[in-house]
C-alpha cells in the first residue's frame, strides 16, 4: 500500500531480520573462538587433567566478590601420581561412566541435569563426606554399592544399583576432582568445602 | 469430497504425511505424561519401582518423548502446509512416507533400549548404541546419524518443492530456518572428556534450538495458522513474522550467554548474556500482539475455533512460559541462586507448553478439520464443543498449577540450599525435606494428574471432533454478513 509508513513495510523488516542475524551469529561465532580457547583443558579457566595429583581448594576473591578454586600442593589420588595422559584417560573414564550411567537425569553438573539428587559440580569438596583422608575410598564404595551404602538425609531417594565396577567408580572420583577445580564464576553460591589442611 | 468421516482422499500428499506424524505426535505426548507422572510420583514415594524403572530413566523418557514429539508436530506442520503454501505438489511423498516409517523405527528402538537396557558400561560403545547421557539428546550416536539423514530427507522434499512450485516470505523463512535448525544438531553429536567444552556445546543444541530456531519455525506456522482461521491478509502476518524474526534472532543468538554463567566460561558472558537474554521476551510480546491484534480485526470470526484458541494459548503461553518465567531468573545475579533448582523446572514445562505443545495441537485441530472433509468447526458444535474446551481448559490449568507449584518449590530450595545453607549437599537435603518444597511437589503431582486427564480428553475430542458435523466450514476470507 502506498501509503504504508516506512516502518511498517515488509521489504524494510525483511532488511533487517537478514542483517539483525547476520551481524548477532557473526559476533556469536568471534566469541565462541574465545571462549573454547578459554575452556580448553589446561587453559586458565578449566585445569588440564593432571590436577587430579593435586590439592584442591577455594578461597574467597574479594575483587571478583566470589570463591575460586586454588590449586595447591601434592595430593596424589589413590595415593599415586598419574602422568598427564594417565590422568587424562582416568579422567575420561569417569566422564564416560558418568554419561553410560545417565547421572545427568538425577543430577545436576554444572547446574544442568535434573534435580532429583544433589549437584557434582563441587562433589569432590563437599564436607558429607566427613574426613578428607577416607574421601576416596567412600566414594568408590558407595557408587559401587549405593543400595548398602545409601545415605538419603530424611529424603528416602535413593541412587539405584547402576553395576558401576571398582575402576569405573575411580575413574569417576577422578572426574569429580577434576571438575571440582574448574572455575565456575562462584558457582554454586557460597560454597562452603570439606575442611582440608592447607585451606583450614 | 466426503464429509465427516475420516478420508485421507480429502489430504494432499504432504497432508497424508502430515497426520501420519501427528498421529506419533499424541502418542508421544500421553507417553512424556505418563513418564512425568512416574517421575513425579518418585519425588513423593521413592520406594517405587526403585532399581527397576528408577528416576533418571523416568525423566529421560519423560524429556525426550516431548522433544521428539515436538518435532514430530513441527515436521507434520510443514508438510501439513508445504503445498498449500509452494502451490504445487510434494515432490518426493513416497520418500516422505518411507522416511517417517525410518523415523519412527528408530524412535520406538531407541525408546524400548532407554526402558529395557537403561545403562551401559562407561565405554564409548555404550555412547553409541545405548545412552548418551547428556539431557534432552540423550538418542545414542547412531540414532543421532539416522536423525540428521531423516532431517536432509524432510528439509530436500520441503526445499525441493517450494523450488518447484513458489517462495512466499513464509516459506523462505521457514527453509533457511529449518537449515540452521538441522545443522546446529551437529553440534551435540561428538564426546569430549573436557565437560565444560561439552556443556558449551550442547548448549548451542539446546539454546539455539529452543530459544531461537522453533521460536521462528512456530512463528512461521503462527503465520499460516492466522491466514488458514482468520483470513489474516498475507502481507500482515509476513511483515509480523520478519520482525518476530529480527527480534527474535537479534535477542536470542546472544542470548546463548545465560547458559554461560557458571559452566566454567569467562566472565563477558554475565553481561552479553545478561542483557540479550532480557531482551528475548520482546519478540513474544509482538508475538501477542500480532494475534490478538489479528484476531480482533476479524472479529474472531474465524473457521476454527478450537485451532484459534489454542493459536491464542500458544502466544500467551510463550510469552508467559518462554518469555516471563524466563526473564526472572536470566539475570546473573539472580541465577547464581536458582540455576540447577526447581526454578527451571518450573520454567520448562510452562515455556515447553506454552511455546510449543499449544501451536502442534493448533495445526493438528487444522488437520483433523481438512481430514474429516473440510468440516464446520466454528461456535454451536453439536455438543457445544464440551470436549475441546474442557481439554483446552484441564491442560492449561494443569500445566500453569504445576509450574507454580515447581516454583514454590523452587523459591525454597534456592533460599535453603543456596542463601541459608552454602550449596552443600546438607543445604540441597536440608531444602528437600522443608515441608513447604514436599507441599510444592505434591502439587505438581496433582496437577500433573489434571494435565494427564486433559490429554486423554485431547485425544478423544481429536478422534471424535467433526464426527457427526454435515455443515461445510466458513470461509474466514469471506466478507461476514453484518446482522
Amino acid at each position: 500500500m502506498a501509503d504504508t509508513p516506512w516502518w511498517a513495510r515488509e521489504d524494510v523488516w525483511r532488511k533487517w531480520a537478514i542483517w539483525v542475524t547476520a551481524f548477532m551469529a557473526v559476533v556469536l561465532i568471534f566469541l565462541t573462538f574465545d571462549t573454547v580457547a578459554k575452556i580448553t583443558a589446561g587453559g586458565e579457566r578449566v585445569p588440564g587433567y593432571d590436577v587430579i595429583n593435586k590439592r584442591i581448594y577455594y578461597t574467597f576473591n574479594a575483587d571478583r566478590n566470589m570463591q575460586e578454586p586454588v590449586i595447591g600442593g601434592d595430593a596424589p589420588l589413590f595415593g599415586k601420581m598419574l602422568s598427564a595422559g594417565e590422568a587424562e584417560e582416568l579422567v575420561n573414564l569417569g566422564k564416560l561412566t558418568v554419561q553410560a550411567k545417565n547421572c545427568m537425569n538425577c543430577h545436576t553438573l554444572l547446574g544442568n541435569g535434573a534435580y532429583y539428587a544433589p549437584d557434582l559440580t563441587k562433589a569432590w569438596l563437599d564436607p558429607a563426606w566427613g574426613a578428607e583422608s577416607v574421601r576416596e575410598q567412600l566414594m568408590v564404595s558407595f557408587l559401587m554399592d549405593p543400595t548398602t551404602n545409601a545415605r538419603t538425609y530424611g529424603t528416602g531417594r535413593r541412587m539405584p544399583q547402576l553395576g558401576i565396577t571398582e575402576d569405573e567408580a575411580k575413574g569417576v572420583v577422578a572426574f569429580l576432582k577434576w571438575m571440582s577445580s574448574i572455575d565456575t564464576n562462584g558457582f554454586p553460591k557460597g560454597f562452603t568445602p570439606i575442611r582440608q589442611e592447607e585451606s583450614s | 469430497m466426503s464429509i465427516a468421516a475420516l478420508n485421507s482422499a480429502n489430504l494432499n500428499a504432504g497432508q497424508k504425511v502430515a497426520v501420519k506424524y501427528f498421529v506419533v505426535a499424541m502418542v508421544l505426548f500421553l507417553a512424556q505424561c505418563l513418564f512425568g507422572m512416574l517421575a513425579g510420583l518418585q519425588y513423593l514415594q521413592p520406594d517405587f519401582l526403585y532399581n527397576v524403572l528408577d528416576f533418571n530413566v523416568n525423566r529421560m523418557v519423560h524429556i525426550n518423548a516431548m522433544v521428539v514429539w515436538m518435532l514430530f508436530g513441527f515436521i507434520g506442520s510443514v508438510y501439513w502446509l508445504v503445498e498449500d503454501e509452494s502451490g504445487t505438489e510434494l515432490v518426493g511423498a513416497k520418500l516422505a512416507n518411507l522416511n517417517f516409517w525410518i523415523l519412527t523405527l528408530a524412535v520406538t528402538i531407541v525408546v524400548l533400549v532407554y526402558l529395557f537396557v537403561q545403562t551401559g558400561p562407561g565405554t564409548i560403545e555404550t555412547i553409541w548404541f545405548i545412552n548418551e547421557g547428556r539431557e534432552y539428546i540423550e538418542a545414542p550416536r547412531w540414532a543421532d546419524f539416522g536423525i540428521v539423514a531423516c532431517v536432509l530427507i524432510f528439509f530436500y522434499n520441503v526445499a525441493a518443492t517450494f523450488m518447484k512450485g513458489k517462495w512466499s516470505g513464509i516459506s523462505g523463512v521457514l527453509v533457511l530456518d529449518l537449515v540452521a535448525l538441522a545443522g546446529l544438531y551437529l553440534a551435540g553429536m561428538f564426546y569430549t572428556t573436557n565437560i565444560s567444552m561439552d556443556q558449551h556445546w550442547w548448549w548451542w543444541v539446546i539454546h539455539l534450538w529452543v530459544e531461537a530456531t522453533w521460536e521462528v519455525l512456530v512463528g512461521c506456522i503462527m503465520a499460516w495458522g492466522l491466514m488458514k482461521t482468520l483470513g489474516a491478509r498475507r502481507k500482515i502476518v509476513t511483515t509480523w513474522l520478519y520482525i518476530e524474526v529480527a527480534l527474535m534472532f537479534g535477542s536470542g543468538i546472544l542470548g546463548l550467554g545465560h547458559h554461560y554463567f557458571w559452566i566454567g566460561t569467562p566472565e563477558y558472558w554475565f553481561t552479553i548474556g545478561g542483557f540479550f537474554s532480557a531482551l528475548e521476551p520482546i519478540p513474544l510480546v509482538a508475538m501477542v500482539v500480532h494475534a490478538v491484534y489479528d484476531s480482533g480485526t476479524h472479529n474472531f470470526r474465524n473457521s476454527n475455533h478450537p485451532a484459534l484458541a489454542w493459536l491464542i494459548a500458544h502466544a500467551f503461553g510463550n510469552f508467559f512460559g518462554a518469555g516471563v518465567w524466563g526473564f526472572m531468573h536470566t539475570l546473573p545475579q539472580i541465577n547464581l541462586y536458582t540455576h540447577g533448582t526447581q526454578w527451571t523446572a518450573s520454567h520448562g514445562h510452562l515455556a515447553f507448553f506454552g511455546a510449543y505443545a499449544t501451536i502442534i495441537i493448533a495445526m493438528i485441530y487444522v488437520a483433523v478439520q481438512k481430514w474429516r472433509g473440510d468440516v464446520w468447526m466454528s461456535g454451536d458444535l453439536a455438543d457445544k464443543g464440551w470436549k475441546w474446551k474442557w481439554s483446552l481448559g484441564l491442560l492449561n490449568v494443569g500445566v500453569v498449577g504445576m509450574t507454580v507449584a515447581l516454583l514454590i518449590s523452587g523459591y525454597e530450595q534456592s533460599f535453603v540450599e543456596r542463601a541459608l545453607e552454602g550449596s552443600t549437599w546438607g543445604g540441597y537435603f536440608s531444602a528437600q525435606t522443608q515441608p513447604w518444597f514436599i507441599q510444592g511437589m505434591h502439587w505438581r503431582m496433582l496437577f500433573g494428574w489434571v494435565t494427564t486427564a486433559g490429554v486423554v480428553l485431547l485425544l478423544w475430542d481429536l478422534a471424535t471432533i467433526g464426527k457427526k458435523e454435515t455443515r461445510r466450514a466458513i470461509d474466514p476470507t469471506a466478507t461476514p454478513v453484518m446482522t
